[in-house]
């Protein structure tokens, strides 16, 4: 079968720079790969590719069906209500017609009135996530989208994000830093480093650790959070997402 | 909110006071400065004879034409100067040298072309009023956040939907920034137009009071004016308050 999206030999430079040289990525149809790296790596610039945003140097990308993107900050557009800003992507009636389900589908139900100034940064997200499933995109492209909520917050989207990737059957591209983040919604785990970037390491997450939290510590848990380098003792203190990993 | 009013009343109060002593025991002749009670009777006598009517309307209808006009014009030259280099590369110089020239510089040709007319006073006026609005907008559109244009790139939205669903709105504050001051630059212009050449309207009652010297007129007119900017200032807020309920700053 073929992948889902096919990153192939891609390049892209910023002045100085080089961010990707002939840099490659396959992901299978519904599959969720994490792609976990530094600020400045180039995760974001990756996903702006897929998505259409920035136009690679050289490379092609093939994406197997519609994308759907949620990105860092909401994006809500200010002068609509929550339920506006949702059928904001809508082309037709049918899409139309089935705003309310998906801002049901998010819990924003009380809130679908509300104008983006009186949301929280939380119910923001979710408004822009139910924006974004409206048009049921088979691709769903995730940057950082949770990463600034507080701690609780992050948690409860989290699950939102995990159960309505696995209701939809959607391919998911998941930008993020945070480990605990991908080793919660992956099934794969990405990590970019250097410049240009490359593939430093990949791993796929055991179906027995999925959908676990920080408080499983499990031996298997250890053995992937020091493969990834979260242990100071082998690679840990080159990688700035560490600090977040040793919270626990 | 009642201390505003009062604040806001305390100065027009003290001149009126001033102007009544003045012409009172003041004594300043009327041919160089009306009493008030001289420029009531002249509003009574020209509301009775339906002149006060006449001349007013005929003020409020340039004015209303001219800015509509303006509004227009700014809005399409604006939005597409705003959002294609390419137009804005081929227009905006030439608009940006058109701005340099004081528009009252316009008036002999306008009055050639288009005699005098209906035509060349609401021209004069449009070209008063559309600059304030041009200027805003094309700024407006300037500063509208790249992030919101990229969510409707992702969805496939471009041209004139994107215009209409993202960009204007986005940019609606500053154009109602830009129409207020247009709106004072139209009253502004009307009555150049009107001093220059007209049978009727505020700024024709100004002429008129002083080439007949009754200063009792040449007040009545004023005071008119300043009624009339002073409404029509209050009813764009009013309109800005009503379509900008999702800013988040603070109330203009």
């Amino acid at each position: 079968m073929r992948p889902a999206v096919q990153v192939d030999r891609i390049s892209k430079r910023y002045e100085a720079r080089t961010v990707f040289e002939a840099f490659e990525l396959d992901v299978e149809a519904q599959e969720t790969v994490a792609i976990l790296g530094a600020s400045g790596c180039g995760k974001s610039t990756l996903l702006r590719c897929i998505a259409g945003l920035t136009k690679p140097d050289a490379g092609r990308i093939n994406v197997s069906g519609e994308i759907g993107i949620v990105f860092q900050e909401p994006r809500l557009m200010p002068w609509l209500s929550v339920e506006r800003n949702v059928a904001f992507a809508a082309r037709g009636d049918v899409e139309r017609a089935r705003v309310k389900d998906v801002i049901d589908l998010v819990g924003l139900a009380q809130a679908a009135h509300l104008l983006p100034k009186h949301l929280s940064g939380g119910m923001a997200q979710r408004a822009a996530l139910a924006r974004t499933l409206l048009r049921s995109p088979k691709i769903l492209l995730l940057d950082e989208p949770l990463s600034a909520l507080d701690a609780l917050l992050r948690l409860e989207l989290q699950g939102a994000i995990a159960q309505i990737v696995r209701e939809t059957a959607s391919t998911a591209i998941l930008v993020t830093h945070d480990v605990d983040e991908a080793l919660y919604l992956a099934d794969r785990i990405v990590v970019l480093e250097g410049s240009p970037a490359e593939r430093s390491l990949e791993l796929t997450v055991p179906p027995s650790l999925r959908r676990s939290r920080y408080a499983d510590v499990t031996e298997e848990r250890i053995k992937l959070l020091s493969a990834l380098g979260v242990d100071k003792r082998q690679r840990g203190a080159s990688r700035p997402y560490i600090k977040l990993a040793e919270r626990q | 909110m009642r201390k505003r009013y009062a604040a806001a009343l305390a100065l027009p109060l003290a001149l009126f006071a001033g102007w009544f002593l003045l012409t009172t025991v003041g004594g300043v002749k009327t041919a160089q400065l009306a009493s008030p009670a001289d420029v009531a009777r002249e509003l009574a006598a020209l509301a009775a004879s339906g002149l006060l009517w006449t001349n007013l309307l005929a003020s409020v209808e340039r004015v209303a034409f001219g800015f509509a006009a303006a509004l227009l014009v700014a809005i399409v030259l604006g939005t597409a100067v705003g959002l294609s280099p390419r137009i804005e590369a081929a227009l905006d110089p030439t608009l940006q040298a058109v701005r340099a020239v004081p528009s009252l510089a316009w008036v002999p040709l306008l009055l050639i072309w288009l005699g005098i007319d209906e035509t060349a006073k609401i021209t004069l006026i449009a070209i008063g009023a559309f600059f304030p609005i041009y200027v805003n907008l094309v700024a407006g559109i300037r500063q509208v956040d790249r992030k919101l244009v990229e969510v409707a790139e992702v969805l496939g939205i471009r041209g004139f939907a994107l215009a209409r669903r993202v960009v204007i709105p986005a940019a609606l504050p500053s154009l109602l920034v830009g129409a207020r001051i247009g709106l004072t630059q139209a009253w502004l212009f009307l009555v150049a137009a009107e001093l220059l050449a007209s049978t009727r309207g505020l700024g024709f009652m100004l002429t008129e009071g002083q080439q007949i010297s009754r200063t009792d007129e040449v007040l009545t007119a004023i005071l008119l004016l300043a009624l009339c900017g002073k409404l029509s200032e209050s009813a764009m807020r009013a309109l800005e308050r009503r379509l900008l309920y999702w800013t988040d700053g603070l109330p203009v």
